[in-house]
């Protein structure tokens, strides 16, 4: 195939621990440690192979969000995407108005293959794959751990609670990744210098022309339950009375 | 007021919990109504399962040979033809609801909820971001239908006490054709089944290999458990990816969870914190997991769980002999 899109998503580092403002309007991300969303980065890794592979000859990566979110980019272009497309907004856009911007950029580029991660890790949606795959009336792989492309087919075999699902999408399709995917490779130093003379093309949001406005209006943040502190046995015969004295065993 | 539709989720011989669960979410605020759409090859007999949820008025029952398997490109287009009644359309939000229903939605053109956790009115809820690490109280308008996923693991099981009527539909919508389904690669086993067990034994990397692993079986025959894992013990294969407890694997919620070798990171917790009871066997001290079990145990595991698995099996055989049961 021609073309593959991937969509990476600045999203607080997956190490860095979640603390909320004080007055319960969000979660603190300033001055954090800001990373492309795991699952967005095993989505490119996996483009990547399936270029690497003669599958596919290149690799659109998009990001919709700040202007800090050129850092994503240039970090999916050292590992080895050809080209980036950042649609510049300050709005916390939802899962729908992402879709709509993705499928906007889709008619322009005509891509045979969408890869993008299942969720990001601060929204938790496991949305956008979904409504872009509807949006575009095509076929949709979601929680991916294998992916196979041949004659216009992409066999995914999708990680769900029954177990492994295999199924046959033709081509165009979006796929979501899954953990199990791939290990997106590191990058390196030298690839970083080159990625700065890879093309990056910056899209004010309100040029894709869509409706982006958000539906839903959250009004607070707050920490969850916290659990009771529990008590600590010495051994085996202690702990077999404590689940017995709870009526458990 | 408005009127719910809960899409129910079936293996095509049984109906899966998480349907009940979703009309104990719909049933928690005010409303005209709650129906269950069950989309099938044959539907009948899951029909009449639905039929009992408590709290049900009407089952929608759509047979169709394209429903012998639930994929999301032929189930979402359906689910919007019938959406028209309906002010909320809920699934599950397991991997079935979370493939289906943001494809409803963007066919319908609108946003989606994903894990309500409680309900505070028809149109504000509550869902956990970030891992669980935050919760959201979110208000959805009332303009439009509210597409959205109820994270199981919240709500009990409805009633098993419902009569609702049950009526067929035929529906008059085109099917694309560009999904393939192929198979489901399943390990197939009389344990009980993970999502709805009563008592989980989960077993982390420590257990160091899927030889080991046996330990965690042999514990779980004794309690009558399901078998549960971390993701690192499903990464080092000790056991298939449909045992994941956590953020991407399966979100639990047992009256009894034994964590054995696993350190509890913070994505593991997720998936285990509406578990009534957590126990922990650890032989590190200072693992995460200490922080939130209710009964913590530092010790060897290859030790403590030959042991705890020999003293139970003991006690049951004594309680058997005097003729108490649990």
């Amino acid at each position: 195939m021609e073309k593959i899109i991937v969509a990476l998503k600045r999203a607080l580092d997956y190490n860095v621990r979640v603390r909320l403002n004080a007055d319960g309007s969000g979660v603190v991300t300033e001055g954090a440690k800001m990373s492309i969303n795991p699952f967005d980065e095993i989505a490119l890794e996996e483009a990547l192979r399936i270029k690497k592979r003669g599958d596919a000859k290149e690799i659109l990566v998009i990001s919709i969000g700040t202007a800090e979110s050129q850092q994503q980019l240039r970090t999916g272009l050292a590992m080895g995407a050809d080209r980036a497309i950042l649609v510049e907004t300050d709005e916390d856009l939802e899962p729908l108005a992402v879709a709509r911007v993705l499928k906007a950029l889709i008619d322009k580029e005509s891509p045979e293959l969408v890869l993008l991660g299942k969720q990001s890790i601060d929204g938790d949606n496991n949305q956008t794959g979904q409504m872009l795959a509807a949006l575009w009336d095509r076929p949709q792989g979601t929680f991916a751990s294998t992916v196979a492309i041949q004659d216009g087919i992409a066999t995914v075999t999708r990680e769900v609670d029954q177990g492994l699902e295999v199924i046959e999408l033709r081509l165009p399709a979006v796929i979501t990744a899954d953990l199990r995917l791939n290990t997106p490779r590191y990058v390196k130093l030298p690839d970083i210098m080159k990625a700065k003379r890879k093309p990056l093309e910056v899209l004010p949001l309100k040029e894709i022309g869509v409706d982006s406005a958000n539906q839903f209006r959250i009004l607070a943040t707050e920490a969850p339950e916290k659990r009771q502190k529990g008590i600590v046995v010495n051994d085996v015969g202690e702990l077999v009375q404590a689940l017995s004295d709870k009526g458990l065993v | 007021m408005g009127r719910t539709l809960v899409i129910a989720e079936h293996d095509g011989a049984t109906l899966n919990r998480s349907t009940s669960k979703c009309v104990s979410c719909a049933a928690s605020f005010e409303s005209d109504g709650i129906d269950v759409a069950v989309f099938a090859e044959n539907g009948a007999s899951l029909a009449k399962a639905a039929a009992t949820i408590g709290g049900v008025s009407k089952v929608l029952q759509i047979d169709h040979p394209a429903n012998a398997t639930l994929l999301a490109t032929t189930l979402a287009p359906q689910i919007v033809a019938l959406s028209g009644d309906y002010t909320h359309v809920f699934g599950p939000s397991t991997t079935f609801g979370k493939d289906i229903m943001p494809r409803v939605a963007g066919l319908l053109g609108v946003g989606q909820l994903s894990d309500i956790m409680a309900a505070e009115s028809s149109h504000r809820f509550k869902r956990p971001i970030y891992g669980g690490n935050a919760v959201v109280i979110v208000e959805a308008s009332a303009d439009r239908i509210l597409v959205a996923t109820v994270r199981t693991a919240s709500y009990a099981d409805a009633e098993n006490s419902g009569t609702a009527s049950i009526e067929t539909r035929a529906l008059n919508v085109a099917l694309p054709d560009y999904t393939r389904y192929i198979e489901l690669q399943s390990e197939r086993s009389d344990r009980p089944d993970l999502q709805t067990a009563a008592r989980v034994i989960s077993g982390g990397r420590a257990l160091g290999s899927a030889e080991k692993f046996e330990l965690i079986y042999e514990l779980a025959a004794t309690l009558g458990a399901a078998v549960g894992a971390s993701r690192a013990a499903v990464d080092s294969g000790y056991v298939s990816n449909d045992l994941q407890v956590g953020q991407t694997g399966k979100i639990i919620a047992p009256e009894l969870y034994i964590a054995v070798g696993i350190s509890g990171a913070i994505q593991h917790l997720t998936g285990i914190k509406d578990a009534k009871t957590i126990v922990a066997i650890n032989s590190d001290g200072d693992a995460p997991i200490f922080e939130v079990a209710d009964i913590a145990l530092v010790a060897d595991l290859f030790k403590s769980l030959p042991e705890l698995t020999e003293a139970l099996r003991s006690a049951s055989a004594q309680n058997g002999r005097n003729g108490v049961t649990n």
